[in-house]
């Protein structure tokens, strides 16, 4: 069981400064983005739909150059050190849950046999070791979800980024997946960057909760959500709980006035 | 009913009567299923029968002469009494089919992934590719036959320009279908250009690819018969198109019938095996290959 060190005392490992994006010369997706993630944080980005947190993934994970202003990471940073799962499990359809996982070791030049224990390993950590040789097809959706969480993490990245992973699953299913994701969290002690519109899955999972404005989007408010994890169950009723949901909320309101 | 949190309560389940509902619905669905799958088969079998015999009765109540059109014994007759003779003509056709089959494959798999990995050469190339397919074979035909010596070499060029369009682009049409986020996470994890064709491009497309070929397969053997009429020399090596041609002019109808039944029954066996070898690929993962549930 890894230890995260407490959130003041925890290494910088990315910082995201003045960040912008404009679309096409014309349409600003992003202006004066900051964000910093520190090594084992857990970070929410929560904005309404259509404020560029997308982007600023899709900017992060490399896919995109920023406008103006820039990314830095600490450290040496290479093709396996993120790890991301989108919206969608966007798995193989041909290929069995193992050679899903092994993915990103077959693109680094891995064989499968070489990366097994691995492989077997982030299975384990999902829950679905049994299923290695299943073909997505057999799985329920939020196993398919797990599967791509498990190829994200299997080359132990330094950050995962994770791009509204449970907003197309039902709500019972999203319960247990971040109930899951927190057990994960605590286990191996990543760092995750999770983008989302729901105030809710925000306060469960989060340290930080960076709320963004409207379209050109930035960061307004950062909320620390200071109830120590494991979070369960009864986190999810206590009055705690509510109160953080209620002032995230009310940023959230208040960052859509901001671009009004 | 009393509870002890506000707002719930317990509802009995009423197991008896729901459970015998949903019992009679699944016995008709699996009674409605059997009756498809016999009827799958039975049906067109009926279908045969009731057309041999119509013509048949039509043949022998008309009393229609032979060279006219023959009766369905009369067809058989000829069919096992030319069989050494048709066999051999059929062998000409079914190996210039299956040869053109191939070289259309590989044309048509080798252009696609060029188009796909440049996009300039599919500019320049994909308009005659177009062109090339539209224009009917039968009005090419003749000069290909003009400017190529070998006949059998003429034939496969015809066979050829006939099957590769549907692979090509069902081919080009798979290898750009990929999921969009399988592709970023293949930028991320620095994939070569080679890699993503391998691992990505490639499997995404096959499904496209065998649908392109179950119907080359067919229009090979059309685009081999077409040739071969144009071609129309005799001879050695010639196809079962000929045949019917040679027979036409010699007024031997039933041996005229005897070749199309075998050029239709190879044409159904081309379909068929292109089918199986489409499912047996596919059948792990692809939804057109699985069984519903």
């Amino acid at each position: 069981m890894s230890v995260v060190p407490p959130m003041d005392k925890r290494p910088e490992l990315l910082s995201v400064k003045q960040l912008g994006k404009t679309f096409n010369g014309e349409v600003e997706a992003l202006r004066g983005m900051n964000l910093t993630v520190n090594s084992g944080d857990f970070v929410s980005l929560l904005g309404p739909s259509g404020c560029g947190k997308s982007t600023v993934l899709r900017m992060i994970a490399g896919l995109m150059e920023p406008t103006t202003g820039r990314i830095g990471w600490q450290g040496e940073h290479g093709s396996g050190s993120i790890g991301v799962v989108f919206q969608e499990p966007t798995l193989m359809p041909w290929a069995s849950v193992e050679k899903n996982v092994w993915l990103p070791f077959r693109l680094a030049g891995q064989s499968l046999k070489s990366a097994r224990p691995r492989i077997r390993e982030a299975l384990g950590l999902v829950g679905l070791e049994e299923f290695s040789d299943s073909y997505p097809r057999e799985l329920s959706g939020g196993m398919k979800m797990r599967v791509s969480i498990a190829r994200a993490l299997a080359t132990n990245p330094r950050v995962i980024l994770m791009d509204e992973p449970f907003a197309a699953l039902d709500e019972i299913t999203r319960f247990k997946l971040n109930h899951d994701l927190l057990e994960l969290k605590s286990k191996i002690g990543c760092t995750i960057l999770f983008v989302t519109h729901s105030v809710f899955e925000s306060v469960f999972l989060s340290d930080r909760i960076a709320v963004m404005t409207a379209r050109p989007g930035r960061v307004l408010t950062e909320i620390t959500v200071g109830e120590p994890y494991p979070r369960d169950d009864d986190f999810r009723t206590s009055s705690s709980y509510a109160a953080y949901c209620r002032v995230t909320s009310e940023s959230l309101q208040q960052s859509m006035l901001e671009a009004a | 009913m009393h509870s002890e949190s506000p707002g719930i309560r317990n509802p009995a389940p009423d197991a008896s009567s729901t459970a015998q509902a949903m019992d009679a619905e699944e016995h008709r669905r699996f009674m409605r299923r059997r009756l498809e799958r016999i009827g799958k088969w039975c049906l067109p079998l009926a279908v045969l029968v009731f057309t041999v015999w119509f013509w048949d009765r039509l043949v022998v109540v008309n009393e229609i002469p032979h060279y006219i059109l023959p009766g369905p014994s009369l067809v058989w007759e000829t069919l096992a009494a030319d069989f050494w003779l048709l066999l051999e003509a059929l062998k000409v056709t079914l190996q210039i089919t299956l040869l053109a089959l191939a070289v259309a494959v590989i044309g048509g798999v080798g252009l696609a992934v060029l188009f796909t990995q440049s996009r300039l050469f599919e500019m320049s190339l994909f308009p005659y590719a177009v062109v090339l397919q539209v224009t009917p074979i039968i009005s090419i035909a003749p000069l290909i036959f003009i400017y190529v010596d070998n006949k059998i070499v003429g034939l496969l060029i015809c066979a050829w320009i006939v099957a590769f369009f549907p692979i090509l682009s069902n081919t080009t049409l798979g290898l750009n279908s990929t999921d969009h986020n399988l592709r970023d996470l293949f930028r991320i994890y620095g994939a070569s250009r080679w890699q993503r064709l391998k691992h990505l491009q490639i499997p995404t497309a096959l499904p496209y690819f065998l649908g392109g070929l179950r119907i080359a397969g067919g229009l090979a053997l059309i685009g081999a018969v077409v040739a071969e009429y144009v071609a129309g020399t005799g001879g050695i090596g010639s196809g079962l198109a000929f045949t019917i041609l040679e027979a036409g002019y010699r007024l031997q109808i039933p041996r005229m019938f005897a070749a199309l039944l075998l050029i239709a029954a190879t044409g159904v066996l081309i379909f068929v095996s292109l089918s199986l070898f489409s499912h047996l690929l596919l059948r792990k993962w692809h939804e057109s290959a699985l069984k519903k549930e």
